[in-house]
């Protein structure tokens, strides 16, 4: 039996843990206004690093610990250098969308060298426990609460009274002005990126040790709990990262002692959601204040999208249409079934992130939601395929808006988190909720699809059905575009604060934009629920929503053409090249980066 | 306080505070209908916050904000604007994606019947609706708004008219005030209020803009004006008000204030004519 003692002190090393992640976090965020999406990635890289370290070179632990520092410390580096400050002049959104390509980059770059399996990370210290009040503390939770009071003890050091460390400071409370007294920002940055990125591989490594495990899910885990304990504390304050690391850190430990480990992080997150709600500048913010002016559309890169005649779109329809009654082989058929049911993803992706601009890294959530509805309305309620999809958009519509609405009042880069937060929570009450969602055993033996009582089964069909439902959602999303809510919503994305001077509400026309791409995604994995016939809380994952979002940046962000074009190419291209599925993930991410950086209006244009 | 009733904006107390510094401090303030106002002050003074208090865009920490008798202060920036209450913005906000089209046409956006029907909790899905089945009377609304578009764009001479089609972030800082002020005359607005809609402009450009106000003014429309081009405050204004250190130090007819010594003190300095302070202040 555990003691209330022993959860405090776990919660507090854990929270230590979180500290020096998420000091790093604020301190980019002070410095460049950005939240590191990759931070959690360079998380990893310790730990991996930290393994090579101790099991191949046998290091001491003293020489571990710098070994790993240094090496984070360099990757943050490149990371600035080569992923970060090319986009200084640019939109709002690249940076945002840089980090996110990084941190897939680096990810799969570490799967692929040691392997997505679990490894072991010894503590290389000795296994004792020392008998402290009510409960027991070991060597490794005291060596954790050293690195991290002692991190901030130089922390403070370096930002109080090094001359580098003022410019630092100088550059968080105000960039222009401190370039203006000749700052060097790229060295402000430099050594921003550094010093998070030495404590975020410290982190990783110390975390390995703690649970004596490594794997390559830490990094989106890490990242989003460091986000959470910065955001706690408002984001970009160190102070406030640190308590807020502390805070996070026990109330997922006593929610542990209550309910189970499984409900670890949907604490998390629900407090992420809740503070976001409550108090979105974080709890020691003091006052509110009017966000500065903008200037013009800096969101997103303004283009002049390629406009392509009614024709021609008719002509490429048709021509896909014929297709299957032409010798074309079942696997051309099967990637193509593939790139539509993306494509409708992509489509409702295109508009919330594209249009509206949200941009969403938890869009797989809405395709579960539209699969296990389908799924379960067809099974347990024996409704009609066809109407158990309609359904599953319905309810993804509906349930997907709720859940996304706290997130409405944020912007830029904290409605990232939020969904991404949000798509978590929906895979975790998936998980957990078994009564309704089988757990996780998953949903077996789906209906295949039917439509009017005759069954879907062969390729072509499903690929003709597919094909004919993605064409109506992307001809009633470009009607919507052309209607008063395309500008409306466009409006909102360019500038909510004059958009709102204008009567234009930003929670009703979020909320229509989410319940029109809800829908499209609804639809979306209510098909493929049907097509897979089995379904379980990770069939929608992570990975979906980031290649949703690469195919969306691909195609030019609310473009309708472009979502289905960009669906064509990244699920069609690597099928042409035959490149092995464990490195499509990688090229996913580095068109990303590519793309953010050399065009960032996509191939077609934003609209 | 029986000038408060017939006027059309009035501001009794207005306070708001940043951390320590006081933005807006006690500000009183009575615009009557047709009216206009200068509001005039070195940068810095509060003039822009208190106009992001009238809009709602801020909250104020003490005082209300009145329209037509009608107590709105801390009502959301939407509900102002569905009231009437139309901006421009100091640093032009236009849509940069859109075209000056869709810009002036957001303008008219509370202004909207056929498709932003006031049914509670349903009206939403309805607007989504009938923004997808159009049905003759949304097509003949967004038709007969497109040719009132046109109209007011004729009102900047060849200025907008042959940009219809542009994005709105390939145009020239004084054409993006324009579409500012073109947005704002869109929502036929009761009361308008100006952030220096002459920032940036040259001395042609200048008088364009200064002969379009005083036709609004002629029109009837009440007008709130932030400028810091005297000769323009001087001309086109019933009464200015001076703002210093978010208080306010003289209220009256430009010639009565441009004499006053406290005014003399804390905006001009030494120069009276004004050239020269504009300078610095553009």
């Amino acid at each position: 039996m555990s003691s209330w003692f022993d959860y405090t002190i776990n919660g507090l090393i854990i929270g230590n843990v979180y500290a020096l992640v998420a000091v790093g976090l604020a301190l980019i965020f002070g410095v460049s206004r950005l939240i590191n999406f990759a931070q959690g990635s360079i998380y990893l890289v310790g730990a991996y690093i930290g393994w090579v370290a101790v099991m191949q070179l046998h290091t001491p632990l003293p020489l571990t610990i710098i070994v790993v520092a240094a090496a984070a410390a360099l990757v943050g580096l490149v990371i600035e250098r080569f992923g970060l400050r090319p986009l200084q002049n640019s939109v709002r959104i690249a940076p945002l969308l840089a980090t996110i390509g990084i941190s897939f980059v680096l990810d799969q770059l570490v799967m692929l060298t040691f392997s997505p399996n679990p490894r072991a990370l010894p503590s290389q210290l000795p296994d004792v426990r020392f008998q402290l009040g009510g409960g027991t503390i070991g060597p490794l939770d005291l060596l954790i609460a050293g690195v991290g009071i002692t991190s901030a003890l130089l922390l403070f050091v370096f930002l109080r009274y090094s001359k580098l460390g003022w410019a630092v400071r100088a550059a968080s409370q105000d960039r222009d002005a401190a370039m203006q007294m000749g700052v060097d920002v790229n060295r402000v940055n430099q050594a921003v990126f550094g010093i998070a990125a030495a404590l975020g591989g410290v982190s990783g490594m110390l975390v390995g040790m703690y649970y004596n495990q490594i794997d390559t899910a830490m990094s989106l885990q890490a990242t989003l709990k460091g986000v959470v304990a910065e955001v706690v504390g408002g984001a970009g304050n160190v102070p406030g990262a640190v308590i807020g690391s502390l805070l996070l850190g026990l109330v997922e430990s006593y929610g542990v002692a209550v309910f189970g480990t499984s409900y670890r992080n949907l604490f998390a997150f629900l407090l992420l959601v809740v503070v976001l709600v409550l108090r979105p500048n974080g709890l020691f913010a003091s006052t509110r204040q009017a966000p500065p002016e903008p200037l013009t559309g800096t969101f997103i890169a303004p283009s002049r999208p390629l406009r392509i005649p009614r024709w021609a779109l008719a002509v490429a329809a048709a021509i896909f249409a014929v297709l299957p009654l032409f010798p074309v082989s079942f696997y051309v058929l099967q990637t193509l079934i593939n790139a539509w049911l993306l494509g409708m993803l992509a489509l409702s992706l295109t508009l919330v992130a594209g249009t509206m601009g949200q941009v969403s890294l938890g869009h797989a959530a809405l395709l579960a939601i539209g699969a296990y509805t389908s799924a379960l309305l067809s099974l347990t309620l024996n409704v009609p395929v066809g109407l158990a999809i309609v359904g599953g958009g319905l309810m993804s519509a509906a349930l997907g808006t709720l859940l996304i609405s706290p997130s409405f009042r944020l912007r830029g880069h904290y409605v990232s988190i939020a969904t991404l937060a949000i798509g978590e929570i929906v895979s975790l009450v998936i998980l957990n909720w078994e009564s309704v969602t089988r757990g996780p055993i998953g949903i077996s033996g789906i209906p295949p699809l039917t439509l009017f009582g005759y069954d879907l089964i062969s390729p072509s069909s499903v690929y003709w059905f597919s094909l004919a439902v993605m064409v109506v959602l992307a001809l009633l999303q470009g009607r919507l575009l052309t209607s008063h809510l395309g500008r409306s919503f466009r409006a909102i994305r360019d500038d909510d604060i004059a958009a709102r001077a204008y009567g234009l509400s930003l929670n009703r026309y979020k909320s229509l934009a989410f319940i029109f791409g809800g829908f499209a995604a609804g639809v979306s994995g209510g098909i493929a629920a049907h097509l897979y016939s089995y379904i379980n809380h990770e069939t929608f994952n992570t990975q979906q929503s980031i290649l949703a979002l690469t195919v969306v940046i691909l195609g030019g962000l609310g473009n309708v053409v472009g979502a289905i074009v960009g669906s064509v190419a990244l699920v069609g291209l690597p099928e042409v090249f035959r490149i092995a599925a464990e490195y499509r993930i990688l090229i996913y991410g580095i068109v990303l980066l590519l793309l953010v950086r050399f065009r960032p209006q996509g191939l077609l244009g934003t609209i | 306080m029986e000038k408060q009733l017939h006027s059309m904006l009035s501001l009794r107390g207005l306070t708001r505070r940043f951390g320590g510094l006081t933005a807006v401090d006690a500000i009183d303030l009575d615009l009557a209908k047709g009216e206009l106002i200068s509001i005039i002050g070195p940068n810095g003074a509060g003039k822009t916050t208190l106009f992001n208090l009238v809009t709602g865009l801020d909250r104020p920490d003490a005082g209300t904000v009145s329209f037509e008798g009608q107590d709105i202060t801390g009502l959301s920036p939407e509900r102002l604007a569905a009231e009437g209450i139309a901006r421009t913005f100091q640093l032009g906000r236009v849509f940069g994606n859109l075209s000056v089209k869709d810009n002036v046409l957001i303008g008219a956006h509370t202004r909207l019947r056929a498709v932003k029907p006031a049914v509670p909790v349903i009206g939403p899905l309805l607007e989504l609706g009938l923004a997808l089945l159009r049905p003759s009377s949304v097509r003949a609304e967004e038709e007969r708004l497109r040719e009132e578009v046109k109209a007011i764009l004729a009102r900047f001479g060849e200025r907008l008219l042959p940009r219809i089609d542009q994005p709105a972030y390939s145009l020239s800082y004084a054409n993006r005030r324009r579409v500012e002020i073109a947005r704002a005359l869109a929502l036929k607005p009761r009361l308008l209020l100006l952030d220096e809609p002459t920032a940036g402009m040259n001395p042609t450009e200048t008088a364009e803009m200064q002969s379009l106000v005083a036709e609004l003014k002629a029109e009837g429309l009440t007008i709130l004006l932030i400028e810091h081009k005297l000769e323009m405050v001087m001309r086109l204004s019933d009464r200015v008000i001076v703002m210093d250190e978010g208080k306010k130090i003289a209220e009256g007819p430009g010639e009565q204030v441009r004499t006053d010594p406290n005014v003399i003190e804390a905006y001009l300095g030494h120069g009276l004519s004004g050239t020269t302070e504009q300078e610095s202040a553009a």
